[in-house]
């Protein structure tokens, strides 16, 4: 969708002693041709989920009917116990949960004690492991994906849920760099301070760099969330038995088995989603606020 | 020279505290890629042990027409893919930054679907892009246009794709919109004093100033969509008629299909290379356009 590109500062500029009134109506059509391109973006970005949710509440057979109507005659609530009952979603959800919840406690743990020696603990190995570390994250995922596979099977953990936590216990490079970003932002009179006191690493860590850190900490367990709900190759490759399955295998046995049942795999999305949104709508604040500060503001 | 207690013992700390990364850098990255180096170089269909065969599987690859195919589709996508994301967000970056009441409820609105992408949204997308029942094809339609086969016609199943990713790039926004804030009001100021008006500001102001931020983006971006194929794999499967077999897409498929692990590897080093050729070409590039402040 082609979007008009606007000045990017539309705000403070009428300095010219031009005519008050004129300058007043050139204001308003900016701003008036701002709010609409943004509601246009708005709806680009909502409306496939409006979309997805009206055809998740009509009644089979109306999917299909063209013109398509945005509003269904009958709003079919039954689709969505139906459509989550028709497979054992129960028993996806709580896999889903173990293996996320897991995935999370992993990537805290193991990018946050990184994140700080690479931030504020010097030693002559720093400089060489830091630009290693970022050397990795240009490696292509499929680089690694035989060999880890290897390992797994060798040590006998195929179809289990090993697999898809354990390597986030051991560090993810673009976590430990965005936290290290926002833990270098903090005035280092703080730490220097606690070291006087008599304070430990852990204590410092625990104490000032966690608690001032909430935006960069909260990015990191947002995109950790959704980097392990969504996950569909790994567990692909890993999980054999259907009573392992998590959402998004189940997601693809149920495309396979309802494939023209539009509604009822809308439902299933649907379904499947509501945690990502409910969580994101909860930290968006610091989310933003912390990608904006931890993406670029230590470049 | 030796070193005092202290500094010894802030270096022990320091190894204590990376010990996490260290031991995934050993067994889930460099590690890894040592064997995988060493499996391109070898047969290995998981019941014998690896058989080693020289450039057998390079001498293979260059010959496979299918990893032609991949790498053309791969390059294309990527490519679409990063610059229309790159495009759209900058886009959505400058409008999200006017002063204006409500814009952070907008923010959140703009950003949500790339938190949200994922098996669900594919699934999402399977629907809006279908060529007769779909809300892309509906709209098309509004304006009288026939709309094409989107996934299922095999020259608009790239153009799709392209589509459903540049509805997810939020990050590439966010970032745009932290730029944008570190731009000088001041150079603004001038250039409207100048007269000039908003196209020749953000020509000649905010591109320049902005130019690191959209190398950033676009580099990250398209070293990010040259990999890109776990939506790929779950909404066209390479198809139609190989159209979107990428080449992240054919590694899967020699791995956990034909379970060739050997030719898997030298096609993952393929695709390796190819990420390295375009970062390269990218930053040489980079010096015609892109501006840095000297400070």
């Amino acid at each position: 969708m082609a979007i008009k590109v606007l000045p990017a500062q539309a705000r403070p500029v009428e300095k010219r002693p031009a005519a008050p009134a004129q300058a007043e109506r050139i204001r308003r059509v900016q701003r008036l041709t701002a709010y609409a391109l943004l509601v246009l973006a708005s709806a680009a970005s909502l409306l496939p989920l409006l979309w997805m949710l009206t055809t998740a509440l009509k009644p089979a057979g109306a999917v299909l009917e063209f013109p398509p109507r945005f509003i269904p005659d009958v709003f079919t609530w039954s689709n969505f116990p139906d459509a989550w009952m028709s497979l054992p979603f129960n028993t996806f959800l709580v896999n889903s949960v173990v293996v996320t919840t897991l995935s999370i406690v992993g990537n805290l743990i193991s990018c946050i004690l990184p994140a700080y020696a690479f931030a504020r603990l010097r030693s002559r190995m720093r400089g060489m492991a830091f630009t290693l570390m970022l050397g990795t994250m240009m490696i292509p995922a499929q680089v690694v994906i035989v060999p880890r596979f290897l390992l797994f099977s060798k040590l006998d953990l195929v179809d289990t849920f090993w697999p898809l936590f354990l390597p986030n216990f051991f560090g993810t490079a673009l976590y430990i760099f965005l936290l290290r970003q926002f833990f270098t932002t903090i005035p280092q009179e703080l730490v220097e301070a606690a070291r006087i006191d008599g304070a430990g690493e852990l204590r410092i860590l625990w104490r000032i760099m966690i608690p001032l850190s909430k935006p960069a900490i909260a990015t990191v367990t947002l995109l950790s969330f959704v980097g392990a709900w969504g996950e569909y190759i790994d567990p692909l490759i890993y999980l054999r038995s259907t009573e392992n399955y998590t959402i998004p295998l189940g997601i693809s046995l149920f495309r396979g088995q309802y494939s023209d049942d539009y509604n009822l795999m809308m439902a299933v999305s649907i379904l499947a989603l509501v945690p990502v949104i409910v969580v994101f709508l909860a930290a968006q604040k610091y989310f933003i606020r912390g990608i904006m500060l931890t993406g670029i503001a230590g470049r | 020279m030796a070193a005092s207690p202290l500094v010894r013992r802030e270096a022990r700390r320091f190894h204590l505290f990376a010990l996490p990364w260290t031991i995934g850098f050993v067994f889930f990255t460099g590690g890894p890629i040592i064997v995988s180096l060493v499996l391109s170089f070898t047969r290995y269909e998981l019941l014998s042990a690896p058989e080693w065969v020289g450039l057998d599987n390079y001498v293979q690859l260059l010959r496979d027409p299918d990893f032609w195919v991949a790498t053309r589709n791969t390059i294309y996508f990527g490519a679409a893919s990063a610059t229309a994301g790159v495009v759209y967000s900058l886009a959505a970056a400058l409008l999200l930054n006017i002063k204006l009441r409500g814009q952070a409820i907008f923010r959140t609105i703009i950003y949500m679907p790339s938190v949200i992408s994922g098996i669900a949204t594919a699934l999402l997308w399977i629907h809006v892009l279908h060529p007769d029942y779909g809300l892309v094809n509906y709209l098309i339609g509004l304006l009288g246009v026939q709309g094409p086969g989107w996934l299922t016609d095999a020259s608009w199943a790239i153009p799709g794709l392209v589509i459903m990713t540049t509805w997810t790039t939020g990050n590439a926004m966010i970032i745009f919109l932290a730029g944008l804030q570190g731009v000088p009001v001041s150079l603004y100021e001038a250039a409207h004093i100048d007269g000039a008006g908003w196209w020749s500001r953000f020509r000649n102001v905010t591109v320049p100033m902005m130019s690191p931020v959209i190398f950033f983006n676009l580099v990250v971006g398209f070293i990010g969509s040259l990999q890109a194929y776990q939506l790929i794999l779950f909404m066209t499967d390479g198809g139609p008629a190989n159209s979107t077999l990428v080449l992240g897409l054919y590694v899967y498929r020699y791995a956990f299909k034909y379970f060739e692990m050997g030719y898997a590897s030298t096609i993952a080093w393929a695709l390796f290379f190819l990420v390295i050729v375009f970062t390269v070409i990218q930053f040489g590039l980079a010096r015609r356009w892109v501006h840095y402040e000297v400070k």
